[in-house]
């Protein structure tokens, strides 16, 4: 039997006026997916995520979430969604444990369960103990995170969906909301908006990368960076001739362009390099240019291009291929 | 939201404060000036200094605040209706807005504690200049709170909102007695428009809800305002969230 997907979402456009937020995003996000949204201020994250919520209508194009229509049926939608956006707002005159109990009763959330369920949602992000009945508006930031999540999950939404959940948290408490995340995976759809793309990398399965409201890349980190940057990347200590070193690999056959060449100590700098040839070439390399006398090579490690260089080469890509489609006025 | 807010029982306060003032200035009044008119009835009719800022306090940050502080988007997340949200918000205003009438009740019966001379007339307490005027604070009172939720709901800001709903009530209360002395000044009008000028007139449903006339025309203008207010208010948040 076919599953259906958790979110699918087709030709969906939204515009304000005459500016186009989104237009014709397509995507696809199982059950039990935990996928990463990037893209650049105003690439149109929190419109897409705004309209798979219900808050917002789209212009044109339709998205289903868990098989139901959003523009049909918001409601039964919203029954099936956790949704914390951006800035993550709260309201603060009332104390954790309250706010809680209100959302979960409109949430609908039977009334013998309540408890329960906030209870539950406390102990997942952590506040059982700690802010249970602090009042909002004198939280951290880090806990005031951990509440909006905590609404978030109530209920046992099907899908949840959250927009910059780590933003402006220290690393321990984005430690702490990777480890939640974690626990999320295979019981929840997750979807995450980021600008903290390491965070991404390490938490989400799959990846989809949008700029100025298109989908740019969508897939696996593996998948991405063999799109993307499929060329291999060596990062090497030399001392002495640096400029040498691109010379000495084209006489022995290797393709090799310097990236970036930072000086760390007097006569001795690092050097990332790229290589069009395919295979592990780090053997070859070692040989070539330890028997080199114009420099001595102190170290050369392989390095995998993290998503951020992806991300910038798909963002570069989608500008250059919007100023090329754009028509050209003539003279 | 309303009642965790500090600012709710500021203007309760604020309201009590004023009210006890001018409850006492109005006996002080008829100490030294005896007068016909009941000491309830004297006192209700101020009903309008109260509702300029009560009303403005109690409902401006009721679609407003939410909006700017963004928890209307959290809100509209959750599988409610629209006009259960604008409903919700209507009625818990409006029940506190009587609730604070309610408590004026307190100035007779503290009056009557105090100084029991005074009230073996038994003009402090007559049950149906009481009933007529809080039956008519019941009905205006909705209109009152459905114009601030309006106001609320096409604003971010909440001084926009109180400044709107301030102006607002000030046209509707003010305005309707402004006609109706042009009507008297003008003498030419035709019947139609006497009629028209009259039904819009707060104060004259006052005068007849606190003589016991109950008719059913403010009712209808109360009521059809308010509904035709508050379809108003969750189009503009269906369209504006």
């Amino acid at each position: 039997m076919e599953t259906i997907p958790s979110i699918r979402v087709k030709d969906l456009t939204r515009q304000y006026g005459a500016l186009t937020a989104i237009h014709k995003v397509n995507f696809t996000v199982n059950p039990g997916e935990v996928v990463g949204f990037l893209g650049p201020n105003g690439a149109g994250k929190s419109t897409t995520m705004r309209i798979l919520s219900g808050i917002m209508s789209a212009t044109s194009g339709s998205a289903w979430v868990g098989g139901i229509c959003v523009a049909q049926n918001p409601h039964e939608v919203k029954r099936k969604i956790g949704y914390m956006p951006e800035n993550n707002p709260l309201p603060d005159d009332m104390r954790v444990v309250e706010y809680l109990r209100f959302r979960s009763r409109l949430k609908e959330v039977p009334g013998h369960k309540l408890r329960a369920a906030v209870k539950e949602a406390m102990e997942i992000c952590d506040l059982a103990r700690t802010a249970r009945r602090k009042i909002i508006g004198t939280l951290s930031k880090g806990f005031r995170q951990r509440v909006g999540i905590a609404d978030a999950l109530l209920g046992d939404p099907e899908i949840i969906i959250m927009d910059e959940p780590t933003i402006g948290l220290d690393p321990h408490q984005i430690q702490g909301i990777r480890k939640l995340i974690d626990n999320l995976r295979g019981k929840h759809t997750v979807i995450i908006s980021s600008h903290i793309l390491p965070e991404i990398e390490r938490s989400c399965d799959r990846v989809i990368i949008i700029n100025r409201g298109r989908i740019v890349a969508a897939g696996t980190s593996n998948e991405l960076r063999e799109e993307f940057l499929p060329s291999n990347r060596y990062s090497l200590i030399v001392e002495g001739n640096d400029t040498a070193v691109a010379a000495c690999l084209a006489s022995r056959g290797i393709d090799a362009d310097i990236l970036e060449c930072t000086p760390i100590a007097e006569n001795r700098s690092e050097l990332n390099l790229r290589v069009e040839n395919e295979g592990n070439l780090g053997p070859q390399l070692i040989q070539i240019l330890s028997s080199q006398r114009e420099f001595i090579l102190h170290s050369l490690a392989s390095r995998e291009p993290n998503l951020e260089e992806i991300f910038l080469a798909a963002t570069k890509r989608s500008w250059e291929e919007t100023i090329e489609t754009k028509p050209k006025i003539s003279a | 939201m309303l009642f965790i807010s500090p600012h709710t029982y500021i203007a309760a306060v604020l309201f009590l404060c004023l009210m006890g003032f001018l409850y006492w200035a109005i006996l002080r009044g008829m100490v030294n000036t005896p007068s016909e008119t009941l000491p309830t009835v004297q006192f209700f009719s101020v009903f309008w200094i109260p509702v300029f800022f009560v009303v403005p306090l109690l409902t401006m940050r009721s679609i407003a605040g939410e909006r700017s502080i963004g928890t209307l988007d959290t809100l509209m997340t959750t599988p409610i209706s629209r006009l259960a949200v604008i409903l919700s918000k209507f009625a818990g205003a409006y029940l506190f807005y009587m609730l604070l009438w309610l408590l004026t009740i307190g100035f007779p019966l503290v009056t009557e504690k105090l100084y029991p001379n005074a009230a073996e007339s038994g003009a402090l307490l007559q049950v149906e200049p009481l009933v007529g005027s809080f039956l008519f604070l019941a009905t205006s009172g909705l209109l009152f709170i459905s114009i601030g939720v309006f106001a609320s709901s096409v604003t971010r800001s909440q001084l926009v909102a109180g400044m709107l709903t301030f102006t607002t009530l000030f046209v509707v209360i003010i305005g309707g007695q402004q006609m109706g002395n042009l009507a008297d000044a003008g003498g030419e009008l035709s019947s139609w428009a006497v009629a028209a000028v009259n039904y819009l007139q707060i104060f004259e449903h006052l005068d007849d809800f606190s003589r016991g006339i109950i008719d059913t025309r403010p009712f209808f203008y109360y009521t059809s305002t308010t509904f035709l207010l508050l379809g108003f208010s969750t189009l503009v948040i269906e369209a504006k969230a």
